[in-house]
């Protein structure tokens, strides 16, 4: 491949068109055909399990972490201005605009994302998806599409876990062991935060992210090359691919939902 | 048709193989390669109804693509694909899939699904395609698996049983939904030399005892050749012979002649081409004549 080539040129923005054509086609037949997969929903629940469940401990306890992390930075900072009554208000919205949605993003395509693409793409090396194809099974509806709306449908429920015990860490931290007064810590809260300014939107993200982060899991896996070295890749790919795509939105969405 | 349980909702109309002498699947002319370079040109040849033919050639000769084309994972790029006289290459996906429910496929290496028990394996196409009760998937799934010989092995795992006992559940799952027409894709490939009888023996009975039709791609020549009505060996994009297995062994052709009494060398040469030996060692002397 030459850059100064035309003909290189040329043939390189055609295949990346045909690889984002074939993308936004997978993404509409995913989309439209969830209806299908949610009647069957056991199909569906199992991977809300397996993609949930298993994400539950991590999500947990790096919600834990962060929320005491925010009490102390949060706490230091307001108390120079005498105002670390509003410690529950920072830490809160900090968490359901901000951090909820993008870290438990992150965590879920380092989690889920890998383990997902991973699966997919052992199946396609296994000629388990092709077997499936000539059992007249179609693998987009029966094993992809499943898992694309569990994801969607888990990311804004671990998202949230994340946020709640995320303000319980920052409860701990500032009102257990710094002295903040409680009443402040949960009245300031109870004041500041608006319904569906700040946690609806923060759910409208982490839904986006759902879509965003297994879509690219799904894609990467049934996309992957058939060996060893192409489903390490496919994986590694999943990682970066998600976790820039949410940093990306996330901006896109932060501006267009706060800056108006 | 004997031995049918299950059927397709009548997609193709059900014939007798004995009144029918139209062949099961035909090639005509087909034509399927990557960029400049044919896989297949110009290949014509007809699978006789209710018998079993094996497709014999060297590695990469387009085995393995034929039968991706007669289950329209690929499409030919000239010429057509017939399948009970209808041409894949022109089915919608929907056409396509009915069309597959009347096949069924063996892979290399079984590709069941480690995720599920061996009784839940073969029992997938029967969930996935019709509404029967639970119990009786169950009765037709151990039938099945008592035709290969395993119905003791319903509740292990894939990682629990042998590669010979994956490929005879891999084939109870391609009986499953009662197809007319089997493709196995070298079966006998890794296996012991009993599990490989067994395997060859399985392929011959289930397609006399429920009327198939089958395709087998195999490297096997001995037990390939005792199993089979018909022997195709594709060589060079082509047809190199094709008849009974009698005919093949004896045929004079140098390429199938090297291909049946397993010569390292002949047209195949044994050297993938490459510069001259004396470029990489330097001159030769004595040894060499």
């Amino acid at each position: 491949m030459s850059w100064w080539n035309p003909r290189d040129v040329g043939f390189a923005v055609r295949s990346k068109l045909s690889d984002l054509g074939y993308g936004a086609k997978l993404f509409l037949r995913l989309a439209f055909q969830g209806s299908r997969s949610l009647r069957r929903f056991a199909l569906v629940r199992d991977q809300i399990h397996f993609l949930g469940n298993y994400s539950l401990a991590i999500i947990a306890v790096s919600g834990l972490f962060v929320g005491f992390v925010l009490g102390l930075q949060m706490y230091y900072a307001l108390q120079r201005y005498g105002s670390s009554e509003a410690l529950g208000l920072l830490v809160t919205l900090s968490l359901v605009r901000e951090l909820g949605p993008v870290v438990a993003a992150l965590l879920f395509a380092g989690r889920a994302g890998t383990s997902l693409t991973a699966e997919i793409g052992l199946m396609k090396a296994g000629e388990q998806l092709s077997a499936m194809e000539m059992m007249a099974v179609d693998p987009v509806q029966r094993i992809l599409a499943p898992r694309f709306w569990a994801g969607v449908i888990t990311m804004p429920l671990l998202a949230a876990v994340f946020s709640a015990v995320g303000i319980l860490g920052g409860y701990v931290v500032g009102v257990l062991m710094l002295g903040v007064d409680p009443g402040a810590f949960w009245g300031q809260m109870q004041a500041g935060v608006d319904v569906w300014r700040d946690v609806g939107n923060g759910v409208i993200k982490s839904i986006v992210f759902g879509f965003t982060v297994t879509f690219i899991a799904l894609l990467q896996g049934y996309e992957a090359q058939p060996t060893p070295e192409g489903v390490s890749r496919a994986t590694t790919r999943t990682v970066v691919a998600a976790s820039l795509s949410v940093l990306g939105l996330d901006f896109l969405l932060t501006a267009m939902m706060f800056s108006i | 048709m004997p031995g049918c349980l299950l059927r397709a909702p009548g997609f193709f109309i059900e014939m007798d193989p004995a009144a029918q002498p139209q062949p099961f699947v035909e090639f005509r002319d087909v034509r399927f390669g990557y960029g400049e370079r044919a896989i297949l040109d110009g290949v014509s040849f007809s699978l006789p109804r209710g018998k079993v033919t094996a497709l014999m050639g060297a590695s990469g000769g387009g085995k393995t693509t034929v039968l991706r084309l007669i289950g329209g994972q690929q499409r030919a790029q000239r010429g057509e694909v017939l399948f009970d006289g209808h041409d894949v290459g022109r089915m919608d996906a929907a056409t396509l899939y009915a069309a597959r429910r009347r096949m069924g496929m063996l892979f290399q290496f079984g590709a069941l699904f480690t995720d599920m028990s061996v009784l839940d394996n073969v029992a997938f196409p029967l969930r996935e395609h019709t509404e029967l009760p639970e119990a009786l998937v169950r009765d037709i799934v151990l039938m099945k698996l008592d035709a290969v010989g395993l119905r003791g092995a319903r509740d292990l795992m894939p990682s629990e049983v042998s590669g010979g006992m994956a490929r005879r559940i891999a084939l109870a799952r391609a009986i499953a939904l009662d197809p007319d027409f089997v493709m196995y894709d070298e079966p006998f490939a890794g296996l012991d030399p009993i599990s490989l009888g067994t395997a060859a023996r399985l392929i011959r009975q289930l397609n006399d005892t429920l009327g198939l039709t089958s395709i087998i791609v195999s490297h096997d020549v001995e037990e390939t050749f005792r199993i089979a009505d018909q022997v195709i060996v594709l060589a060079n994009g082509g047809i190199a012979a094709q008849g009974t297995p009698d005919e093949v062994r004896n045929s004079s052709d140098p390429l199938v002649h090297q291909f049946v009494h397993a010569l390292p060398d002949g047209p195949v040469r044994f050297h993938y081409p490459g510069v001259g030996i004396e470029e990489d060692f330097g001159p030769v002397h004595g040894g060499h004549p």
